[in-house]
């Protein structure tokens, strides 16, 4: 698989370690309420595991450092889109 | 129906008379209109084998297999055929030894030539480390009446002088053996089972796709399928790798991802490897089948994926793995390799366990284990469909064990489902 890296261009995804879905971006932040347990059970252990189109974190490890949000079918293996998690992150208003 | 008794004199009968005799091994059967009191969803080694169980062990005999495709088609038909009962806790350990002690009486019980082969299992040990964590999981092996056995360097070269005793990374210590794992030949186990099961009265439904759940009040009343609705008193998924897909038409979210395990076969060759050797360290694994080939693995991709294919740079790293640990078979060409998809679990364990939806159960969650379990895994979730209750061995495959914190992680890698 190459993906297109916005900054770097296409390099081999034998470079990027894999994480999992982009919803692991969304930590839950409410770790003093009442829900927070649950949150956290489902953040970290429930995976929706889409048969499809699948926004999912890359580590470009051996590159720029820099982590990526790809857009990637899970049925086929291609690449729709490929972002930068930070901007990815700071669009949905995180502060990084 | 097949009564048929298979013997080295039925086959001798047979090929005196021109093979006249024989009959389909099982019933290609079609949904009933007033359905069944359980129904099976996949008709793969774990499904056959739960629906044999259920006839054998507590005389359910109205059951039903779905199957998508065909029988065996997946998973049950793409693995490396290893068996063996080499864990180390306590909530896998117990479970894989009765898998073992069934895989040994497998043929005789179900009157089927399934080539299960004690060869043994060898896994080989580079450094201290490795060395004391084996002799810790040798003790829990034999805690658990698995039996095991500890080879020196002098004892691993003198068995198998092609491996690279000295190399550079990886120097060999020693192995941790188990005599009594090996190989057994994967689709008779699928084949066997449903022939056993369908002699029981089992309905083996084939090009059946189940494409949602019945459920009303909470309670699961039976399937839509590619055949129509079909109604059943109890219905129990079994299909590994697929288990997401079909578990989100119930609405359920499940601790797994699908992840890609690549093999690979080579040409034949004479007999050269009278045993399943694993290179741990290196990430690769292998036996020889009876025809010859080198029967080989690795790591998962590591990516999600439903497809049933992998990507070059594991092909690259498995066959690196294996030049590094057996160099001799660096001239051997590589004949085929395919891809199967996993359920990777967060803490590299299964599941056999009831849901929330009434009468709605689930077995799932294989990783790469799935086929050595085949036998137990039908023998528990037979049990739980059955009775209601888990089997003594299968007590902590809990689908909420995540929300208790108590996780049976095998290699202690957290929840992060591409390192198991």
């Amino acid at each position: 698989m190459i993906i297109n890296h916005p900054l770097l261009g296409p390099r081999d995804s034998e470079e990027f370690v894999y994480l999992g879905s982009a919803d692991l971006i969304n930590r839950p932040t409410n770790w003093e309420s009442e829900e927070a347990a649950e949150d956290f059970y489902q953040y970290l252990y429930i995976r929706e595991n889409i048969a499809g189109d699948n926004r999912e974190l890359w580590y470009h490890e051996q590159g720029d450092q820099s982590w990526l949000v790809v857009t990637r079918c899970t049925l086929t293996h291609e690449i729709k889109s490929v972002e930068l998690a930070q901007d990815v992150s700071r669009a949905q208003g995180r502060s990084k | 129906m097949s009564k048929t008794k298979y013997s080295a004199l039925k086959v001798l009968k047979e090929a005196l008379t021109g093979h006249k005799g024989w009959e389909p091994a099982w019933r290609d059967a079609e949904p009933k209109a007033d359905g069944y009191d359980v129904i099976i969803v996949g008709g793969g080694g774990h499904g056959l084998a739960t629906a044999y169980y259920l006839a054998e062990n507590h005389g359910i005999t109205n059951v039903a297999v779905l199957e998508k495709g065909w029988i065996g088609g997946g998973n049950v038909g793409r693995n490396t055929t290893i068996i063996r009962s080499n864990y180390l806790l306590p909530g896998n350990e117990p479970f894989y030894e009765m898998s073992m002690q069934l895989w040994e009486n497998l043929e005789q019980d179900l009157n089927y030539n399934a080539m299960v082969s004690q060869r043994g299992i060898m896994n080989l040990i580079h450094s201290d480390a490795q060395h004391d964590a084996f002799m810790r999981r040798g003790n829990a092996m034999l805690f658990a009446d698995a039996g095991c056995e500890y080879l020196n360097k002098k004892e691993v070269k003198e068995r198998y002088p092609f491996l690279d005793m000295d190399n550079a990374r990886f120097p060999i210590q020693g192995a941790l053996a188990q005599p009594r794992g090996g190989t057994v030949r994967h689709d008779a186990v699928a084949w066997g089972y449903a022939r056993a099961a369908s002699d029981l009265g089992v309905d083996i439904i084939q090009n059946c796709e189940v494409t949602g759940f019945n459920i009303e009040n909470g309670k699961c009343l039976g399937v839509q399928t590619t055949k129509g609705d079909i109604k059943a008193g109890r219905v129990g998924v079994c299909v590994a790798g697929s288990s997401s897909r079909v578990m989100a038409k119930a609405g359920i979210n499940l601790p797994i991802e699908s992840h890609v395990l690549q093999a690979f076969v080579t040409e034949g060759l004479k007999p050269v490897l009278d045993n399943v050797i694993t290179f741990g360290a290196g990430h690769f694994y292998c036996s020889q089948s009876d025809k010859g080939g080198l029967v080989f693995g690795g790591d998962i991709d590591a990516y999600n994926t439903y497809a049933q294919r992998g990507n070059l740079p594991i092909v690259e790293d498995v066959c690196s793995g294996g030049m590094a640990i057996m160099p001799m078979v660096g001239r051997v060409r590589l004949l085929r390799m395919w891809g199967g998809i996993m359920d990777m679990s967060m803490d590299g364990s299964p599941f056999i366990d009831k849901t929330d939806i009434q009468e709605l159960f689930f077995n799932g969650g294989w990783c790469y284990g799935g086929f050595k379990a085949t036998p137990a895994s039908g023998y528990c979730y037979a049990h739980l469909l059955a009775t209601d209750e888990p089997h003594e061995v299968a007590t902590a495959y809990r689908l909420d064990r995540f929300r208790r914190g108590e996780m049976i992680d095998e290699k202690g890698v957290g929840a992060q489902p591409n390192l198991h």
